[in-house]
């Protein structure tokens, strides 16, 4: 670790992308002269007011912003324990955190003139937001998307197919969000000249996954206003669910430097990590590079990757942002895993109790919390990122829960 | 100080600079499509006139490669392939050739995973003269480039069309044994550079550099081999000569009985084509 992360956990990554060992830049030399233009518009749009003013404009009148910080009554008497606070992201247009990031990045790839976007998606979400704003702007849109996933989430893709977005389902390798990934990158090589590559998560080269946590840190510097307005005072954990992990930064970034706050991200542990089939790459994966950076990944003795495993697709990839994986060796955010049927379990919970159906995914961060709140005084404030809403769900629930719809 | 290379690749250009002819390099991914059958393939090689020889190193997700080479991958790794095997396959070839140089082609996770340090001094043992790794722009040289060349390990970097005047000597600094010149922005396999723009870019590269110019991605014909030897110093022909092998298997996964002869004919096919090209 260099000096200049010894004062603060905000400062990563150094200039070359790396936040300790993990993150950097590993993709094939076509692809470098437009990583680094990518990355030197971002610095320029960065310290531009005027895509500031952009950026809050389209968050405020067509996401939504700001999400709201909802007090949530009947878990917390039901956990008997510490006040359970939900940060609304679901309620964003398309229904989860992806615009936040997609609205950013939209508007970065108009700056660089680019005409054509792409984007890889696991369950579809970030698929959606992506076609959303391409809709919006008026600009093709691809959107990669592994057979097996086409398959398990049918609304989504009719939704991105809406919305005008071409889906091009992806064959090779797995059928799911890696090859996905893959495929994009492939595409991308094919036409650098015209085409943005619209990442959906704080993973890939330098400089996504800065790049995504600065657009997604919203959700955390909104919890920070809306808690000392009802609060008084900053809360005591933030708990988050973590697939590529852009809604757990979000939410924890504004609050790194504050150490006596208490940082817990939820891996999908699938069936159970002792399995084999899981999504945890930090409490089940070792470090190593894929997709453009390195990073703890699920892999087998000779740097093979293996497949995820989740009943929630969006969090059914085989890596973890870079930044987290840092985080994690570090020991700044404490990472636990939850399984399937603890999230269904959790998903069954939120819907009776608050009358909120969540994703799967929160569900994951959710169930977590049903561990923790009942041991916890009074008077600690817990807040939990309800990332995305369960529509898109409700087909793989009923399927797990044996009925036929 | 950087230990001495295994020269292989040095003399291999020397000589055929006295031939006054550019080198012929075939790609096949190691255990593809068994390893028995792979490692037939790599000890016909030579006699089929290959002059430098790609070995593919599997990786569960090549980026940067198309359909045939993606495919060449599964039926390596079906048959169990990995970098241990890989390496004992070039030591089995060293025992019948210690001219011929050979490069592993691939992506940085199986080498990471495998140890940098322990990776480089058992591939240099087993007779490996250099390396290509995709995924290892000049950004990331402190990983295993300069480790390499400090071995003695040549590192052979990727130039593309999209690398401008800026990048170029960026690209070039700590390149050795030669450049690999990619033809097209696109995967492996995929469409083809039009003969000028290929003449062109190897014309600007040896600008900044002396080292030789292989160029590489788009070449399935001997007549465009042919062509590509006529302005470069080597080409390199993967995708279209592990679709032959694609092609000799049934669908039950087993080789037929001449796919070996078969492969060793396409070769020979290139490598006529890139002896008699100038």
């Amino acid at each position: 670790m260099t000096d200049k992360f010894s004062n603060s956990y905000k400062s990563g990554p150094d200039k070359e992308g790396h936040f300790g060992i993990f993150g950097g830049r590993y993709v094939a030399e076509t692809l470098m002269p437009l990583i680094l233009q990518v990355e030197e518009s971002y610095a320029k749009a960065k310290s531009d007011p005027e895509f500031d003013r952009e950026l809050k404009y389209y968050l405020e009148h067509y996401v939504g912003r700001p999400s709201p910080l909802y007090f949530a009554s009947r878990l917390t008497e039901f956990f008997g324990g510490a006040k359970v606070y939900f940060k609304r992201d679901e309620l964003n247009h398309t229904g989860a955190h992806k615009i936040n990031n997609c609205i950013g990045q939209i508007l970065l790839a108009r700056r660089m003139g680019k005409k054509r976007i792409i984007a890889e998606t696991g369950a579809g979400q970030h698929g959606v937001a992506t076609a959303t704003v391409c809709a919006l702007f008026g600009l093709e849109c691809v959107i990669y998307m592994g057979a097996k996933d086409i398959e398990r989430q049918a609304p989504n893709v009719f939704r991105m197919k809406l919305l005008g977005a071409e889906v091009i389902p992806v064959k090779s390798g797995t059928s799911t969000l890696k090859d996905a990934m893959n495929e994009a990158l492939r595409d991308w090589v094919s036409s650098v000249e015209n085409t943005y590559y619209l990442i959906g998560t704080v993973a890939g080269p330098h400089p996504y996954p800065a790049m995504v946590r600065d657009f997604q840190s919203i959700i955390g510097k909104e919890v920070r206003e809306q808690i000392l307005k009802t609060e008084g005072r900053l809360p005591d954990t933030l708990v988050a669910c973590i697939g590529g992990g852009s809604n757990a930064i979000g939410l924890f970034y504004d609050f790194l430097d504050e150490a006596d706050i208490n940082l817990i991200g939820v891996e999908a542990a699938g069936h159970g990590i002792n399995t084999g089939s899981h999504a945890a790459s930090l409490n089940g994966g070792v470090p190593g590079v894929l997709h453009g950076n390195r990073t703890y990944l699920l892999q087998d003795n000779d740097g093979q990757i293996l497949d995820a495993h989740s009943i929630s697709a969006g969090l059914d990839y085989p890596g973890i942002g870079p930044e987290h994986s840092w985080l994690h060796d570090i020991g700044r955010v404490n990472y636990v895993s939850v399984q399937d049927e603890e999230a269904l379990e959790a998903f069954k919970l939120c819907s009776r109790l608050e009358g909120i159906i969540p994703a799967l995914e929160p569900a994951h961060a959710l169930s977590h919390v049903s561990r923790i709140a009942p041991g916890l005084p009074d008077n600690h404030i817990l807040v939990v990122n309800m990332c995305g809403r369960g529509d898109k769900d409700v087909f793989t629930v009923a399927d797990s829960l044996g009925v036929v719809l | 100080m950087n230990e001495a290379t295994t020269g292989r690749i040095e003399k291999k250009f020397k000589f055929l600079k006295k031939e006054g002819r550019a080198a012929f390099i075939p790609f096949i991914m190691a255990a593809d499509p068994t390893l028995d059958v792979s490692l037939e393939i790599l000890k016909g090689l030579p006699a089929a006139g290959a002059d430098i020889i790609e070995l593919g190193v599997l990786f569960s997700d090549p980026m940067a490669d198309g359909p045939a080479i993606q495919s060449a991958g599964l039926r390596a790794k079906s048959a169990g392939a990995n970098l241990h095997q890989t390496l004992s396959m070039v030591r089995e070839f060293r025992k019948v050739d210690d001219i011929t140089p050979i490069i592993l082609m691939g992506y940085y996770n199986p080498i990471y995973i495998y140890g940098n340090e322990k990776f480089l001094i058992d591939a240099k043992n087993s007779g490996v003269d250099g390396l290509i790794v995709v995924d290892l722009p000049p950004e990331e040289d402190k990983e295993l480039c300069l480790p390499s060349l400090e071995k003695g390990i040549h590192f052979i970097r990727l130039a593309t069309p999209t690398t401008d005047e800026n990048r170029i000597s960026t690209v070039l600094t700590n390149t050795s044994g030669f450049v690999y010149y990619v033809s097209i922005a696109g995967v492996t396999g995929s469409k083809s550079a039009r003969s000028d723009e290929v003449r062109a870019a190897v014309k600007n590269i040896k600008k900044y550099t002396e080292l030789p110019v292989a160029v590489g991605f788009g070449i399935k014909t001997p007549e465009q081999a042919a062509i590509v030897a006529r302005s470069a110093d080597a080409a390199v022909v993967g995708s279209a000569i592990v679709k032959v092998i694609e092609n000799n298997i049934d669908e039950t996964g087993a080789p037929s009985d001449n796919l070996v002869d078969n492969v060793l004919e396409f070769v020979s096919s290139l490598s006529r084509g890139v002896r008699e090209s100038r």
